[in-house]
């Protein structure tokens, strides 16, 4: 057995949309945040393995997928401290409630 | 080979639906947790041996850990969430499987012939990475490079200035 690209994209693809159902179902901030890290993730995998095998010559796809990470690691950071700001004022972290600015 | 590749799709398959279906949120970032070591070992698969170790140092090592310490501080440990609407739920798995069965009919018709075996590919080693990020010259990463430092400097003192208490 060969494999080929093909076999490396799928289980991206069955990641990518876990998270969009979690993304839609979860009622709680930070299980939306987690689901948002499992798409984040299935995109880097597609990145590696299309530079990988299309391209195995250059690497932008690698550093794409470091600059990618960097970025997820501060957009996490700042949602976090958005969400225990949250928790603060309205001592949960439903989304469906956060629907008012001030709290 | 081909008996890791098995281990490693079926363990994204599986951690993944877990992380998005487990009720005790603290669970579903244990599952995240290995759903990223996987990748971790995708990426060494691909001979990224650097890009392997920064997906285990920074994901698996500081994004989990931020994970688990707002949940402990923000729910109660062990809580179960509250029970999905149907109707939630319905809208989710719709959206899931539509996206699934497109990308996956274009994929498999499309992509099925493309890329049969891997490619033989140069080492890429640290000393060339670490060029190539601070070059100015054609596949020089320098611009981005600063940008996303600046961007990290950025965040972090929103964060600090969000999160701190009044």
């Amino acid at each position: 057995m060969d494999i080929t690209l093909l076999y490396y994209l799928v289980p991206g693809l069955v990641m990518f949309c876990c998270g969009i159902y979690g993304f839609l179902t979860r009622k709680n901030m930070i299980a939306m945040l987690i689901s948002l890290e499992l798409m984040l993730n299935a995109v880097d995998i597609n990145f590696t393995v299309i530079n990988r095998y299309i391209y195995p010559n250059s690497m932008e796809g690698m550093i794409f997928t470091l600059f990618a990470i960097a970025l997820a690691a501060a957009e996490t950071a700042l949602a976090i401290a958005i969400i225990i700001n949250l928790y603060r004022v309205k001592h949960n972290v439903d989304a469906t409630e956060a629907n008012q600015l001030k709290g | 080979m081909e008996i890791l590749y098995c281990i490693v799709a079926l363990a994204i398959i599986l951690f993944s639906v877990l992380t998005v279906t487990s009720r005790k949120i603290l669970r579903s970032a244990t599952y995240l947790l290995f759903t990223l070591f996987a990748t971790a070992i995708i990426y060494f698969m691909m001979d990224y041996e650097f890009l392997g170790a920064v997906q285990i140092a920074v994901y698996a090592g500081g994004i989990v850990v931020l994970f688990v310490f707002s949940i402990l501080l923000t729910t109660h440990p062990g809580a179960p969430a509250e029970a999905l609407t149907s109707r939630r739920r319905g809208w989710g798995l719709i959206a899931a499987i539509a996206t699934a069965a497109v990308t996956g009919w274009g994929l498999c018709s499309r992509c099925a012939q493309l890329c049969q075996a891997k490619p033989e590919m140069e080492q890429v080693t640290m000393d060339k990475i670490g060029t190539h990020m601070l070059s100015t010259a054609t596949e020089g990463y320098l611009l981005p490079f600063e940008a996303i430092s600046v961007l990290l400097l950025a965040c972090i003192i929103g964060a600090v200035t969000v999160a701190r208490k009044r």
